[in-house]
C-alpha cells in the first residue's frame, strides 16, 4: 500500500535514504573506477595484463569454479536428502551446513591450518604423499568452498520443502527411476533458485579475503587470488594497480547484481504461473 | 476355504515413533468393488491406503493383492494407480505429459502412448486441454487429470486419498457422481479415503470405518447406517443427538434399565404441532421449539425436552411451520442404544408389539 | 500368520546416495576441520589459554571490535529501517535501482570496499577532506572501522525488515488513523511492534557479521595496537607468527561470542513473536 498523501516527510525519507546509499555504496564504486583510469587507459591495461595479475585472475576463477561446482553438487544432494526423507540426525546435518555462515572468515582459515598444517596429525601423511594444502592452491580452494558452503543448499531447501514430496511419490509409484524423477519432476522446480544460488556463491567466492588470506602464504603468482593481489599492490603503494584490479571485481559485482535481479524476477514469475 | 478376496490386509500393525497408527488391521475386498475408508482425521485411514500402495511399510502383517503377498514388492510394481489428495500433478508438465508419464517410464512404444493418453483424456472429458499446464486448470479438471494419469498405465487397483477434499462444495457433488460412474465404467477395484460420511455413504459400495488405528465396522452403507455395531459408529454416523434420560421417553421405559447410553436420529422422530392428529398419544413427549432452519425439502427444528436435552427433528416443508418457542409433541420410533462394546437398536414399545424387542 | 517385515522401504529413490554424498562432503569441508579445532583446543593448557585471552592487548581488541560493531549495527538498524520503509511504502523514480543497490556489499569483494573506503576517507580523500575541516579524522581511527562495518552491514537489516513490512495489512494503519492516532503514534504503537522481530534479527546478523569482519576493516583501521586493532586481525597476526595456540585461544573466544549472539537472538525472537502473535 502506497502512502496516498505525498507529504514532505516522504521526500525527506527518500532523500535521506538515497544520500546515505549514495555515499556508502555508490561513491566507493565510482572512486574505484575513476582511480583505476586516473593514469590513463595505457597504465590500466598494463596493470591488468601484468603477469602476476593474470595469474591472480586465473587462480580466482579456479577457486570460484571449484566452489561453485562442489557446492552445487553438495547443495542438490543435501537438499534432496533433507527434504525428501525422514531420518535421524537430519537436524544436526542442517545445523552443520549453516555453520560456516556464523564463523568468521579468519577462523575458517585457522581451522584449516590446524587440520592440515605442520602441527596436525595428518601432516606427515600429507608430506609423504607430496600434497601440500596450506600455503598452496588446494588450501585456497578449500577455504573458498568453506565460506560459500551453504549458499546453494540454502536456496534450494526452502523451495523443495514448499513443493512437498507428492510429485516425486507419484512419479516413483508409476515406476520412474531416481534419475528420471530428478530431471523430469524435481529439477524444473529448482532451476531458477539453483542458478540464483550459483550467482551468490560466485559473488562471495571471487571476493573472499579473510579465509584465503590465512591460507595463502601470499606467494606472488602462485597463491594470490585477486583480492590478495590487490592487498599486495596496495601495501606496495601501487594504488593505480590495486584499483585497476579492483575495477574488474567492481564490474563483476555489478553484473552479478543484475543477474541476481533477473533470476529473482524469473523465479517469482515461474512460481506465480 | 474362506472367501476369495481381491485385496486383503492381514494383521497389519504400524507405528510412527511411539504412536500406534494401526493396530491389527484385517479386511478383504472383492474384485470390482468401490470401497470407502471412512474415519475422523488421525484414525489411520490414509495410513492404510499408503501401506496398500507401498508408500509406507507396516511393522507386521501381510498385504495381499490378487492372491499374491506384495509386502516386499516395491510400490511401482504393485500395479496400483494412486490419486493423491492434492493430486500431485507434475506442475512443470502439460496435461498430456502428466498422463503419459507412467507409460513413458514403463517404456510403452510412442504410438501407443499417444493413443492411450488420448483415450484417457476422452474418457475423463478433457480433450483439447492436452497442452495446458496444471496451473491453468480448475480444481475439477485437475482431479480428472489425476484420475486419467492414475488409470493410464492400466492398474489393477485404484487408490484415492481424499479425492474431493480440495474441491469446493458446489463442484464436489457433481464430481462424486462422475467418479462413481467413471469407476463403474472402467470396472476397476477402487478404495478411497474420506472423512465425510455423506460422501462415503453416497459413493461407496462398501464402507470400512476406522477409529484410533482400528477398524470399527465394515459393511454396506445402508447396513452401517441402520445397524451400527459399535458405540463409535453409532455416534459417528448420522446426525445424532445423545439422550441422557432414556426412561423419560415414553415407550422405552421397558428397556431403560438395560440401556446405558442411547442416541436418537432425526429420522426416528415425528414432531406434532398442537392440534395435529397423534398416532400413539400415550408415547409422545412434550418439547419446545428452540430454533428452526430451512433445509430445502425439510425444515430442521431444534427441540428442547423437559430435561434440557436438545433433539434435532425434521418436518417436510409442505407441513405447517413451527414457530420458535412453540409447544410441540414428539414421538420417537426407535433409538440406538449402546454400551462400551456394542450398539443395538431399540424399538418403541408401541411398534414392537406385545413382546418388546430387546437384544 | 504374523511376519516381521524386514527393511523400511522408501518410495522416493536416492536416499543412500544423497545421504552418502552429503555426509562425505560435509565431513571433509566442515566436520573434520572443526574436529581438529576441538582436538587442538583440548591440548591447550587452561592457564595459558586464560592468560592469552585476557592479556591487555587482546582485551582492548575485544573492546575495539565490540564497540565499533555495536555502533555500526545500531546505525544500520536505523538507516536500514528507513530504507526498508522507503522501498516498501513509497513510489519514486529510481526505486528499483535503489532496491538492487542494497546488495552491493554482498557482491563487492570486501578488500575492494576496504581500499576504496580508506582512500575516500583519508584526510585528503573526497569525503575525508570535508570532515578534516571540522577536525574529524575517519580513516585509521575507530570511526573508519565503523564506516567499513556500516558498509558491510547495510543489507542485513533492510532485507530482513522489507518482507515483513510488505506483509503488514494497510488496514492496520487505516484503522489506527480512523481512531484518530497520529502517524507517529501509529508507527511506534502499531507498526514497530510488528517488525521488531525482523529488526532484531537483522541487527544481530549484522552485528555477528561485523564482529568477524576482516577484509574491509584491515585497510581502513590502521591497526594500531590498543587503539584500532580488531580481534580478527590479532588472530591473523598470531597465525603469521605461527603461534597457533594463541590464535586458537582467541578464536575460541570469538566463536563463543558469535554463538552467544545467535542464541540471544533466538531467545529474543521467540519472546517478541510470542507477544505479537500470541503463539510460539
Amino acid at each position: 500500500m502506497k502512502q496516498k498523501q505525498s507529504g514532505p516527510l516522504k521526500w525527506v525519507l527518500i532523500g535521506g535514504s538515497a544520500f546515505f546509499l549514495f555515499v556508502m555504496l555508490i561513491l566507493p564504486l565510482i572512486y574505484v573506477l575513476s582511480t583505476a583510469f586516473r593514469e590513463g587507459i595505457q597504465v590500466y591495461i598494463e596493470s591488468v595484463t601484468d603477469e602476476y595479475a593474470v595469474k591472480a585472475i586465473l587462480l580466482t576463477i579456479r577457486a570460484t569454479v571449484s566452489a561453485v561446482v562442489i557446492n552445487t553438487l553438495f547443495g542438490v544432494f543435501a537438499a534432496w536428502c533433507i527434504t525428501r526423507f525422514q531420518f535421524r540426525g537430519k537436524k544436526i546435518i542442517s545445523t552443520l551446513i549453516d555453520l560456516p555462515l556464523t564463523v568468521s572468515p579468519i577462523i575458517a582459515g585457522l581451522i584449516y591450518v590446524l587440520t592440515f598444517g605442520r602441527q596436525s596429525a595428518l601432516y606427515p601423511y600429507l608430506q609423504k604423499l607430496g600434497i601440500s594444502i596450506i600455503y598452496a592452491v588446494p588450501g585456497i580452494v578449500l577455504a573458498t568452498i568453506f565460506v560459500t558452503f551453504p549458499f546453494i543448499s540454502r536456496e534450494i531447501i526452502p523451495v523443495l520443502t514448499a513443493a512437498g514430496t507428492d510429485e516425486e511419490e507419484a512419479a516413483a509409484l508409476m515406476g520412474a527411476n531416481g534419475w528420471t524423477i530428478f530431471w523430469r519432476v524435481t529439477f524444473p522446480h529448482i532451476k531458477w533458485v539453483l542458478l540464483y544460488g550459483v550467482v551468490l556463491c560466485t559473488a562471495r567466492a571471487m571476493g573472499e579475503f579473510g579465509a584465503v588470506s590465512v591460507l595463502s602464504g601470499h606467494l606472488r603468482g602462485k597463491t594470490n587470488t585477486m583480492p590478495l593481489y590487490i592487498e599486495l599492490l596496495y601495501q606496495g603503494y601501487d594504488y593505480t594497480g590495486a584499483f585497476a584490479i579492483s575495477s574488474i571485481l567492481v564490474v563483476m559485482a555489478i553484473v552479478i547484481l543484475i543477474l541476481r535481479s533477473v533470476l529473482e524476477y524469473l523465479g517469482k514469475k515461474d512460481r506465480e504461473a | 476355504m474362506e472367501q476369495q478376496y481381491y485385496v486383503e490386509m492381514r494383521d497389519i500393525n504400524k507405528q510412527f515413533g511411539d504412536f500406534q497408527a494401526l493396530e491389527q488391521i484385517n479386511f478383504g475386498i472383492e474384485k470390482g468393488k468401490l470401497i470407502g475408508l471412512l474415519g475422523p482425521s488421525g484414525s489411520g485411514k490414509t495410513t492404510i491406503l499408503r501401506i496398500l500402495a507401498g508408500l509406507e511399510t507396516a511393522e507386521t502383517g501381510d498385504i495381499i493383492i490378487n492372491g499374491q503377498v506384495v509386502n516386499d514388492i516395491p510400490a511401482s510394481q504393485r500395479g496400483i494407480g494412486f490419486v493423491f489428495q492434492n493430486y500431485a500433478l507434475f506442475r512443470y508438465m502439460t496435461v498430456f505429459e502428466n498422463v503419459a508419464f507412467g507409460l513413458r517410464v514403463q517404456k510403452w512404444p510412442k504410438s501407443r502412448v499417444k493413443e492411450r493418453v488420448n483415450e484417457m483424456l476422452r474418457l475423463v472429458g478433457l480433450e483439447g486441454l492436452e497442452k495446458r499446464y496444471p496451473s491453468q486448470l480448475s480444481g475439477g479438471q485437475r482431479q480428472r487429470v489425476a484420475f486419467a494419469r492414475a488409470l493410464a498405465p492400466e492398474p489393477q487397483l485404484l487408490l484415492l486419498d481424499e479425492p474431493f477434499a480440495a474441491i469446493d462444495a458446489k463442484v464436489r457433488q457433481e464430481l462424486r457422481r462422475w467418479l462413481k460412474g467413471m469407476i463403474s465404467t472402467v470396472g476397476i477395484t477402487s478404495i478411497f479415503v474420506t472423512h465425510d460420511q455423506e460422501e462415503a455413504i453416497e459413493v461407496a459400495d462398501e464402507i470400512i470405518i476406522t477409529n484410533q488405528g482400528r477398524i470399527e465396522q465394515i459393511g454396506k452403507p445402508v447396513d452401517i447406517y441402520r445397524n451400527p455395531t459399535t458405540p463409535f459408529v453409532a455416534r459417528f454416523i448420522g446426525d445424532s443427538a445423545e439422550l441422557e434420560n432414556v426412561h423419560l421417553f415414553p415407550g422405552f421405559e421397558y428397556a431403560a434399565d438395560q440401556i446405558k447410553h442411547a442416541i436418537i436420529r432425526p429420522e426416528y422422530l415425528t414432531v406434532y404441532k398442537k392440534g395435529e392428529p397423534v398416532e400413539y398419544p400415550n408415547s409422545v413427549e412434550p418439547g419446545v421449539v428452540v430454533q428452526s432452519a430451512f433445509r430445502g425439502t425439510v425444515t430442521e427444528y431444534q427441540i428442547r425436552l423437559s430435561d434440557g436435552t436438545i433433539l434435532t427433528a425434521n418436518r417436510l416443508v409442505d407441513t405447517a411451520p413451527l414457530a420458535e418457542g412453540e409447544q410441540v409433541q414428539i414421538f420417537a420410533r426407535r433409538l440406538l442404544a449402546f454400551d462400551e462394546e456394542r450398539a443395538f437398536p431399540v424399538e418403541n414399545i408401541c411398534l414392537a408389539g406385545v413382546r418388546p424387542y430387546v437384544i | 500368520m504374523k511376519r516381521k517385515q524386514k527393511k523400511k522401504t522408501r518410495v522416493i529413490p536416492g536416499f543412500g546416495l544423497s545421504l552418502g554424498v552429503t555426509v562425505t562432503i560435509l565431513s571433509l569441508v566442515v566436520v573434520i576441520p572443526l574436529c581438529s579445532l576441538v582436538v587442538f583446543t583440548s591440548q591447550l593448557s587452561f592457564s595459558d589459554f586464560l592468560s592469552t585471552v585476557t592479556s591487555s592487548r587482546v582485551m582492548s581488541s575485544y573492546w575495539v571490535s565490540f564497540s565499533t560493531a555495536l555502533v555500526a549495527s545500531l546505525i544500520n538498524a536505523g538507516m536500514g529501517l528507513m530504507i526498508a520503509w522507503v522501498l516498501v511504502r513509497y513510489d519514486f523514480p529510481g526505486k528499483r535501482i535503489m532496491d538492487g543497490m542494497i546488495e552491493i556489499p554482498f557482491a563487492l569483494p570486501t578488500a575492494v570496499a576496504g581500499i576504496s573506503l580508506t582512500h575516500l576517507t583519508t584526510t585528503n580523500g573526497w569525503v575525508g577532506s570535508l570532515f578534516d575541516k571540522i577536525g574529524i579524522q575517519i580513516a585509521y581511527t575507530r570511526i573508519g572501522i565503523t564506516v567499513a562495518l556500516v558498509f558491510i552491514g547495510i543489507p542485513f537489516v533492510v532485507r530482513s525488515v522489507q518482507p515483513v513490512l510488505e506483509k503488514i495489512d494497510p488496514q492496520y494503519e487505516e484503522a489506527a488513523g480512523m481512531m484518530g492516532a497520529t502517524r507517529c503514534y501509529t508507527f511506534f504503537r502499531v507498526i514497530l511492534p510488528e517488525i521488531l522481530p525482523a529488526l532484531i534479527a537483522g541487527f544481530t546478523m549484522a552485528f555477528a557479521r561485523c564482529l568477524g569482519e576482516y577484509g574491509s576493516v584491515v585497510f581502513i583501521a590502521g591497526n594500531t595496537p590498543y587503539k584500532t586493532e580488531i580481534t580478527p586481525l590479532l588472530i591473523m597476526a598470531q597465525l603469521q607468527e605461527y603461534d597457533y595456540a594463541s590464535a586458537t585461544s582467541i578464536a575460541l573466544v570469538m566463536l563463543i561470542a558469535a554463538f552467544l549472539i545467535l542464541f540471544i537472538n533466538a531467545v529474543l525472537q521467540s519472546r517478541t513473536s510470542k507477544i505479537v502473535s500470541g503463539i510460539e
